[in-house]
């Protein structure tokens, strides 16, 4: 049984750039099962957040914890970017990168690669560069860099923003199946519809604050704040 | 223009009888300056990559300093060379003065900054694009230059091949550690710089034409061994 490097705790944690405070401060936990969506308008904080829970980003204020020391619980996790990251490689081998870098051969790595750009999709973009893939395929390509360690806990932060309804259902779909493989997802969106299909619980999130927590259709359902209503309506938060 | 004319006619001549004279200078010149370039390759590209990604106190200071060298005199560097390698120098016990080591030594010392200077301007944009994933990966300092290394090998064999430009052409450093023996330590740059004191221009002139016919060629096949300028553009 491996061990679980959840529950996450986030206490009163705040971040500044360029002397603005930009997040926080801030508490949460995430812990359990299932995807977590961080919802909010452009601008609300929602990468500043997941940055600062994956280790990226210097804490002004408060902590992180995980609930095993912070090197195994970074072994652990992934973290997607919006602008997929391309190395100048051949889609298998970006693929296969992270596992090279944990040791495996590369032959192992590339067969690994083989199986996980299956499960995306991607069997036929291998043997391509990564600047060859159209931007839902780059996503792909990305999803499955993220996945090909089984991380406990993957970090997204709008894996479809840009991308059209084909792709989105795509990487959607990838996404259901790796938490039901156990993976705890926790997925930054600003489009409502995309937090609706999704999410298991949401944290909602407005101008570096945190304004609303619950699980998904209780959420989405009752918001139990205003800012939160006025943005599942569909209004511009100001 | 008729030392020229005489001059091309004389190299494609010699060339063509194989001359056993260019063939041994052409061949030393080549083992000299390959050499060279190898050992400050090994030197450069990692010391520009691991500068690219590094944060120190001193690292602005150290990033002018490495490109201020790219502009050594070799004539100096050679001049230092000399005196350290010298028989009363604190390395003449090596008996190194006057032979092709000595050479490839003065070589490394002026070619090594223009390569880590090259890699490190490209590796650091590579490290701007490649910085997140890398961080979110929690690759350890080692990774990360080989990572960048490889993935910006394009850009690194421009840096080998200025080096290896700078030093085929180097004339100054090797004609004083090396001293232009016949058979010992000439070279193509070395015998240029003789015939033309001795006034045998045509001959200079043909030693001239295939210098630059080696570097070209140098170039043109590793350009197409490593398949560059062809599909993307790394």
């Amino acid at each position: 049984m491996v061990v679980s490097i959840l529950p996450l705790t986030l206490t009163d944690i705040v971040l500044r750039r360029q002397g603005k405070q930009i997040l926080g401060p801030l508490s949460l936990t995430v812990a359990g099962r299932g995807i977590t969506i961080v919802l909010g308008p452009n601008g609300a904080g929602k990468t500043s957040l997941l940055r600062a829970m994956h280790g990226l980003e210097r804490l002004r204020g408060g902590n992180i914890g995980w609930a095993v020391p912070i090197a195994q619980a970074r072994a652990a996790q992934a973290f997607v970017f919006q602008t997929p990251i391309l190395m100048r490689r051949n889609v298998r081998d970006c693929i296969a990168f992270p596992l090279q870098l944990a040791g495996q051969t590369r032959q192992q790595a590339r067969a690994a690669a083989d199986l996980m750009a299956a499960r995306v999709g991607l069997t036929s973009r291998a043997e391509l560069d990564c600047a060859d893939l159209s931007g839902g395929e780059r996503q792909k390509m990305a999803l499955a860099r993220a996945l090909i360690t089984t991380p406990q806990v993957l970090f997204l932060d709008e894996p479809c923003a840009n991308l059209d309804g084909a792709a989105t259902a795509e990487i959607e779909a990838i996404l259901r199946d790796a938490r039901d493989n156990g993976t705890r997802i926790v997925m930054s969106t600003h489009n409502v519809g995309q937090a609706r299909r999704l999410a298991d619980d949401v944290l909602f999130i407005h101008k570096g604050r945190l304004h609303d927590h619950g699980a998904a259709p209780g959420f989405f359902d009752h918001p139990q704040t205003p800012e939160a209503r006025a943005h599942l309506n569909g209004d511009l938060l100001t | 223009m008729n030392n020229i004319w005489a001059g091309l006619i004389e190299a494609a001549r010699m060339v063509a009888r194989l001359d056993p004279d260019l063939v041994e200078i052409t061949a030393r010149s080549l083992q000299v300056t390959v050499t060279a370039t190898l050992i400050a390759a090994l030197l450069g590209l990692p010391f520009g990559a691991w500068l690219a990604i590094s944060r120190f106190r001193f690292r602005r200071f150290a990033v002018a300093v490495m490109n201020a060298l790219m502009g050594l005199p070799p004539v100096v560097v050679g001049l230092i060379v000399y005196v350290l390698f010298s028989r009363s120098g604190p390395l003449g016990v090596f008996g190194l003065l006057f032979t092709p080591t000595a050479m490839i030594i003065a070589q490394v010392i002026i070619i090594t900054p223009i390569i880590a200077s090259i890699a490190h301007q490209a590796i650091r944009d590579l490290w701007a694009d490649y910085h997140d994933l890398l961080i979110s990966l929690n690759t350890t300092r080692g990774q990360r230059i080989r990572a960048l290394l490889w993935d910006g090998r394009r850009a690194l064999l421009t840096a080998a091949l200025a080096g290896f430009g700078r030093a085929i052409g180097e004339v100054g450093a090797i004609m004083i550690v090396g001293g232009n023996i016949d058979h010992a330590t000439r070279v193509l740059t070395t015998a240029i710089a003789l015939e033309t004191g001795k006034g045998a221009f045509a001959m200079a002139l043909a030693l001239g034409f295939v210098l630059i016919g080696l570097a070209v060629a140098v170039n043109l096949a590793l350009h197409i061994l490593s398949r560059t300028e062809r599909g993307r553009t790394w």
